[in-house]
């Protein structure tokens, strides 16, 4: 985890009370354009990152590119109405999109499983043997499983090995991928780095050293160390240590340079990012620290994608004046139906201020960044016509 | 009002990302205060997430006072302090309580042996995290001077990732099959697996957050642990009967009189204005449809189950005192 977002403070200045309107995203010349080759989309959890990417991916095979996208974590009835509810780790044709025989257009679809990802990378990177030894270890269990950032290394792992078959094959032009659910956008960026500096850790490092062998790794300091940590955790527990750390030593500097190649790629010029988020304080917030991150790490941002927006009410009536009106009718004892309207549509007006000034406040920060704003269907977006909705709104903006 | 929770003292809030369990956690703990009573809020993710709910500095490992309970029944309110857990801290409060460990404590420091064992020991970083939880909820002697609480409240992991982070026994049994923490997680589970606590789960209306609720109480349940109530949050306004509802879907509301009636209120009408309302009431229904069926679901769960409104203003300080009273009236606290 790199060192330096302090999260837990709203952005606060001079200009964050004064709105501004931002540039408009044109996310149809972003798909057509045939210099994008990959889209990430990012947001912290549940903005709709998996929907979006999704329904970019159908509108670009639909408009005539060769599209492959790899989601994390689709809801149940959007991965089957795409076909892909099996987790099997490589890409399928979806079936129903529309149009794609005569464009030349085609959405191959696939939904990631990080332990299998983890588990074939260190297959392709040790000799059998070795391999079964780390596959085995209750400590490679636990990295491959459930270590903060595992998703999202592997997520990227896939993405490199997708980029290199792309290239080889030229069966895709375009890979749109979606993230993991972390909280933090961050986290996707940060992952190769947190399980580098984790195996760079001095305690690794520690253990690894092979000059010195057990004789001189037997100083006081270690011995205490040791001694401290069986006497809490049990004896068997260094052996298993000893023997993964061996193991990591010989597969992870493939590893390591695998993910930085990949972080490479995020930064070259057919990368292009979305950053997807929700009209609401946290959320946003979390979108200015990921596009403040991209710039310092020179990475490609398309721009912001506000998400299940409450769309905007019709015609001047205000959210007092609804509410008067609602109290008259209820007091005059009829126009049940009709006061209810009113206090709904009260509801939705508030909804609607309270939210564009929280989008004018990230415009005025950042005002740069091409945004396009999509309402909220009245549904779940679930199937292949709800995504294609969703992907008019993303190009109406 | 009583609760229907009286013997819980520890209550794990759990839910998927984004549907409010901070949120939750927080109303909860707010809603626990009233009557005099003390409650802890913990946090155990490092997300910093109740300090920007209640809009104070980031929290430090160490228990502050963060507000004033909820008032009820004319009685003084309670407090609530909170507390943010992190691992790394809790490893090495643990070594200074237990073992002493002041010098070895600092050499594994030094050593990157509490980062490591933090971060990748199968199991270490929950049982830290969980064992402070224990530790807030059954204090001893060991922590001297330290506050007692009434009730602990716990902003947990996702549905996803709770039962495996509170089964702390079966978490560290790859590593630890004997010794001192595999004995400390036994008692641990003692408590996590009695009436004393509850796991709430928080949930949306929704297909994907209602199914991984039923999901979650499943695992919960087979790994033993007490399933508490479904909090089911952001619920829409409910400002039209079942029958308009359906009219309103079909847009078979009757225009002609809705708009007699805004001219009786005072309303400048016109088209646009009348289309406006009955497509935002075509909107509605169809999510309240959408809501209907998913609350048929969550009843089928057969656990108890409460309501909090959507907020259209967001939520603030007094937003959350709000959703504290609604908990109170619907008792879950
Ligand atoms: N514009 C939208 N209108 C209505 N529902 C939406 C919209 N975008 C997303 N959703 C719904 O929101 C939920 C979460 O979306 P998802 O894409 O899975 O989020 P994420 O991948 O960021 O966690 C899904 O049930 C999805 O159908
Ligand atoms: N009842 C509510 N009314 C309005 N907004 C809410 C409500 N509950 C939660 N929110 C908002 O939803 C977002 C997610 O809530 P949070 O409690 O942080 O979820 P979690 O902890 O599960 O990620 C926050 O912006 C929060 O203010
Ligand atoms: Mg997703
Ligand atoms: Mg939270």
């Amino acid at each position: 985890m790199s060192p330096s977002h302090p999260r837990a403070h709203p952005r606060v200045g001079p200009l964050a009370a004064r709105s501004t309107t931002p540039r408009s995203l044109d996310v149809d010349a972003l798909i057509d354009d045939p210099a994008t080759g990959i889209i990430v989309c990012c947001g912290s959890g549940g903005v709709g990152k998996t929907t979006t990417s999704a329904a970019l991916a159908l509108r670009a095979a639909e408009r005539g590119r060769k599209v492959v996208v790899l989601t994390i974590d689709p809801a149940r009835r959007l991965a089957q109405s795409m076909g892909i509810e099996a987790l099997d780790n490589t890409p399928r044709p979806v079936s129903g999109v529309g149009g794609a025989a005569e464009h030349g257009g085609s959405l191959d679809a696939m939904m990631l499983d990080m332990k299998r990802t983890f588990d074939e990378v260190v297959e392709s990177q040790a000799t059998p043997e070795k391999a079964k030894q780390i596959l085995e270890n209750p400590f490679y269990i636990a990295l491959s499983s459930s270590f903060a950032g595992t998703q999202e290394y592997m997520a990227m792992e896939k993405l490199g090995q997708l980029q290199r078959d792309a290239k080889q094959t030229g069966t895709y032009d375009l890979i749109v991928v979606d993230t993991p659910p972390s909280r933090s956008a961050l986290d996707f960026l940060d992952a190769p780095e947190r399980l580098s500096s984790f195996l760079d850790g001095r305690f690794v490092r520690l253990l690894l050293a092979p000059a010195r062998g057990p004789a001189r790794l037997m100083t006081a300091g270690l011995g205490l160390v040791t001694g401290a940590l069986s006497k809490i955790l049990g004896g068997q527990l260094i052996g298993d240590l000893q023997t993964f750390v061996a193991a990591l030593d010989t597969v992870f500097g493939g590893f390591r340079a695998r993910a930085q190649q990949t972080y490479a790629l995020l930064q070259a010029d057919g990368t292009a990012f979305l950053v997807v988020a929700a009209p609401e304080s946290d959320a946003l917030r979390e979108a200015a620290y990921f596009v403040e991150r991209l710039s310092e790490d020179r990475m490609p941002l398309a721009g912001l994608v506000v998400n299940r927006a409450t769309p905007a009410p019709a015609g001047e009536l205000s959210a007092d004046e609804a509410m008067t009106a609602a109290g008259r009718l209820q007091r005059a004892g009829g126009g049940s139906v009709t006061a209810g309207l009113l206090r709904l549509h009260a509801d939705r007006v508030r909804m609607c201020e309270r939210e564009a000034v929280l989008r004018g406040r990230f415009a005025a920060a950042h005002p740069q960044v091409p945004t396009v704003v999509v309402p909220a269907l009245a549904g779940d977006v679930h199937d292949l016509e709800g995504l294609r909705k969703v992907g008019n709104m993303l190009a109406a903006g | 009002m009583s609760t229907d929770w009286p013997r819980v003292r520890l209550h794990v809030v759990t839910g998927k990302g984004g549907t409010g369990k901070t949120t939750v956690a927080a109303s909860l703990a707010l809603a626990l205060a009233s009557h005099g009573k003390h409650v802890l809020l913990c946090e155990v993710e490092g997300r910093q997430g109740i300090a920007r709910i209640f809009d104070v500095e980031p929290l430090p490992y160490e228990e502050r006072r963060l507000a004033t309970g909820l008032a009820a029944g004319g009685k003084s309110a309670g407090t609530v302090h909170a507390l943010s857990i992190d691992p790394e801290a809790a490893l090495l409060e643990y070594l200074a309580m237990y073992y002493k460990l002041g010098r070895a404590g600092r050499a594994l420091d030094r050593f990157g042996v509490v980062e490591f064992a933090t971060t990748i020991a199968p199991g270490v970083r929950d049982v830290l995290l969980t064992g402070k939880v224990f530790e807030a909820v059954q204090r001893n002697s060991r922590n001297k001077g330290a506050r007692q609480y009434d009730a602990v409240v716990l902003d947990a992991p996702p549905t996803g990732r709770i039962s495996q982070f509170l089964n702390v026994s079966d978490e560290l049994a790859g590593l630890a099959k004997v010794g001192p923490i595999k004995h400390q997680a036994d008692t641990m589970m003692t408590l996590f697996r009695s009436p004393r606590t509850a796991v709430h789960l928080v949930t949306l209306l929704e297909e994907m957050p209602v199914q991984e609720t039923a999901d979650g109480i499943e695992h919960l349940r087979e790994a033993g642990l007490p399933v508490g109530g479904v909090v089911v949050n952001l619920v829409r306004p409910r400002d039209l009967k079942v029958k308009d509802l359906a009219a309103a879907r079909k847009g078979a509301l009757d225009r002609g009189a809705i708009e007699a009636d805004l001219v009786t209120a005072g309303v400048d009408v016109d088209d646009a204005l009348l289309d406006g309302l009955l497509s935002e009431a075509r909107d509605h229904a169809e999510r309240r449809a959408l809501e209907d069926s998913q609350r048929k679901i969550v009843k089928a769960l057969g656990i108890p189950a409460y309501e909090l409104p959507r907020l259209a203003g967001g939520v603030d300080l007094g937003g959350l005192y709000e959703l504290a009273q609604a908990l109170r009236d619907q008792g879950l606290a």
